[in-house]
């Protein structure tokens, strides 16, 4: 898919251009960053002043030649933040809502999403007597089974507590992961749920697109920092489960070395995602000795990015990953740290949240 | 002929132009609505005001209005009356001058109806693949029944009701124009005529209830499916 959209509107602009491919490709901005925005134009559910949309060697919007495709005739599924059920329909009733509109051919067979999403106890409930998860789900089954060519997912966690965050993103990576082989655009400022879904990573501020890129490659990025926010910016890499020890740790190779992680629940031999938090990584010029963190890796420093305040992004090569640190502006002088430096990368165990461990 | 014969004429004659005005007037106070509340264009709080007139103008001066614009000699009459439609002292007339006058009660309620419905679960309905017919017939239709319901009812009691308009446009001919408000009327200006009077307000009560009773069930029955309890 390939968009390029300028649209003004209250005296805000926004002025982007992105690709998407397979997998997720999340969108994240800060509120008011104009992710909604780029989802209703995507939809057809918004003209954008100047716009362009492709996919699949189609053009769904051109502004310049006046194309306009309705938004029932693009066959995006559409999940929301607030799920948008039809109250008058039971469960049941809204599943066939999007059964009736697929196009002969293409249709998602209704069995598979209701076992997919877990719905079957569901079906004769009315909506209005669903939890926001189970909501949801609905929402998400709905989507599915208008058999969509790409899945527009605007928030739809932002309204649920952790518990039924937890509910849901399993499903989400069954998507990603499972037959359906679905594209997904997701729209999000929650980075532990990009962290964890996207492929893809879009970001956008104040209107236009800061950086996009291989989640990998812009999570490691130290520019990226300011955007994603200080507590949150962190390398994300791939490890796999080598074993699980009786004391609840797990050994895990990247490639870099090895690891020892608590709460992993993968089996041995699977790949993991993990988010190393960049101000969880301390630095040290010598191997440490006596020390209670697990966890040493010997990195090279590959680039340090002076923020506005007195933190230091640092950017970290090891094996083939990169790590980020965030440190102090004196500690890089105190250290003497300088672009080409062998230092040690020193994380505790404890860092990475085992509901920040992806499939 | 009887009392009786009388009263009867005058209730059968009030449904039969209720019935007629509420079947009109339903199909044009949605899209009046419709309008009112979903378009927007130059002009439009004139129509709104225009709409509403009945309301607040004197029925004597609707019927007035009504006479001037339909009698046969008028424009609008003339132009009827080449199709064979013919309104001045008719039961035909009864009906449009119900249909007038029950116009902005309609309108109200299925306006207040559409504009309750989110326009975002229409935009759901889109992005999976409905297009606007579809949207409206499964998705607005549904949820602005109780309140097409609650207009209906509304516009059958009010042309159950009418008198001012209907006397002024159609005057008070038996078995043709003379509904029940207006044979009570007649029977209060004959000595002697106060205990049909009261036994023709006693029917009027009797059908107003029954009609308030019946949109209450459907209402009930209506929310009840919207709520998904049955």
């Amino acid at each position: 898919m390939k968009l390029r959209l300028k649209h003004s509107f209250g005296g805000f602009t926004l002025d982007m251009e992105m690709t998407a491919g397979a997998g997720i490709t999340a969108l994240f901005g800060r509120s008011g960053a104009g992710k909604s925005t780029v989802i209703n134009a995507v939809a057809g559910l918004l003209r954008p002043d100047e716009g362009l949309l492709e996919i699949d060697g189609e053009t769904l919007m051109d502004t310049a030649r006046g194309i306009h495709i309705p938004p029932h005739k693009r066959r995006f599924g559409a999940v929301f933040q607030d799920a948008r059920l039809f109250p008058h329909l039971n469960v049941a009733q809204n599943l066939d809502f999007g059964t009736r509109y697929a196009p002969r051919g293409v249709k998602t067979p209704r069995a598979d999403v209701i076992d997919l999403l877990g719905l079957s106890p569901l079906l004769t409930r009315a909506p209005a007597t669903l939890s926001g998860g189970e909501k949801q789900r609905v929402a998400l089954g709905r989507a599915l089974l208008s058999a969509p060519r790409m899945l527009l997912m605007d928030e739809p966690l932002a309204s649920l507590d952790g518990a039924r965050k937890q509910e849901i993103l399993p499903y989400l990576e069954h998507l990603r992961d499972g037959p359906l082989g679905l594209r997904i655009i997701y729209v999000s400022h929650a980075v532990d749920e990009i962290t964890r879904l996207a492929d893809t990573l879009v970001l956008l501020k104040e209107g236009r697109i800061a950086t996009q890129g291989p989640l990998r490659d812009v999570m490691a990025d130290p520019a990226a920092v300011p955007l994603l926010g200080v507590r949150e910016a962190g390398a994300v890499i791939e490890a796999e489960v080598i074993s699980h020890a009786d004391d609840g740790l797990s050994q895990l190779r990247i490639s870099a070395g090895m690891l020892e992680l608590p709460g992993v629940q993968a089996a041995v031999g699977s790949r993991v995602r993990l988010r190393i938090m960049a101000q969880d990584v301390l630095l040290a010029t010598q191997r440490p000795e006596g020390l209670s963190a697990l966890n040493v890796l010997p990195v090279t420093v590959q680039s340090i990015r002076q923020g506005t305040g007195p933190g230091v992004a640092v950017a970290l090569q090891a094996g083939t990953d990169i790590l980020l640190a965030r440190i102090t502006r004196r500690a890089v002088t105190t250290l003497g740290l300088h672009e080409g430096a062998q230092v040690f990368a020193v994380f505790q165990a404890t860092t990475v949240a085992p509901e920040s461990i992806g499939h | 002929m009887t009392l009786d014969a009388v009263a009867w004429d005058a209730l059968r004659l009030s449904l039969w132009v209720a019935l007629w005005a509420t079947f009109i007037a339903v199909p044009l106070a949605l899209w009046m609505a419709w309008i009112l509340a979903r378009r927007d264009f130059w002009g439009k709080s004139l129509l709104n005001a225009l709409v509403h007139l009945p309301l607040v103008l004197p029925p004597v001066v609707t019927g007035y209005i009504l006479l001037v614009l339909f009698s046969p000699n008028a424009p609008a009459g003339a132009a009827l009356g080449a199709i064979g439609l013919t309104l001045a002292f008719k039961w035909t007339g009864a009906v449009l001058a119900a249909i007038v006058m029950g116009f902005p009660l309609m309108v109200r309620a299925m306006r207040l109806a559409i504009e309750a419905v989110d326009p975002k679960l229409e935009q759901a309905a889109a992005t999976l693949g409905a297009s606007r017919i579809g949207i409206f017939f499964r998705v607005t239709l549904p949820l602005i029944t109780p309140g097409i319901l609650a207009g209906a009812v509304m516009g059958f009691a009010k042309a159950m009701g009418e008198f001012g308009a209907t006397i002024t446009f159609v005057a008070n001919i038996p078995g043709q124009t003379q509904t029940l408000p207006i044979a009570i009327w007649t029977a209060l200006q004959i000595p002697g005529g106060e205990g049909a009077a009261a036994a023709m307000a006693l029917l009027s009560c009797a059908v107003a209830l029954g009609a308030v009773f019946l949109s209450e069930f459907l209402a009930r029955r209506v929310a009840a499916r919207i709520a998904g309890t049955a």
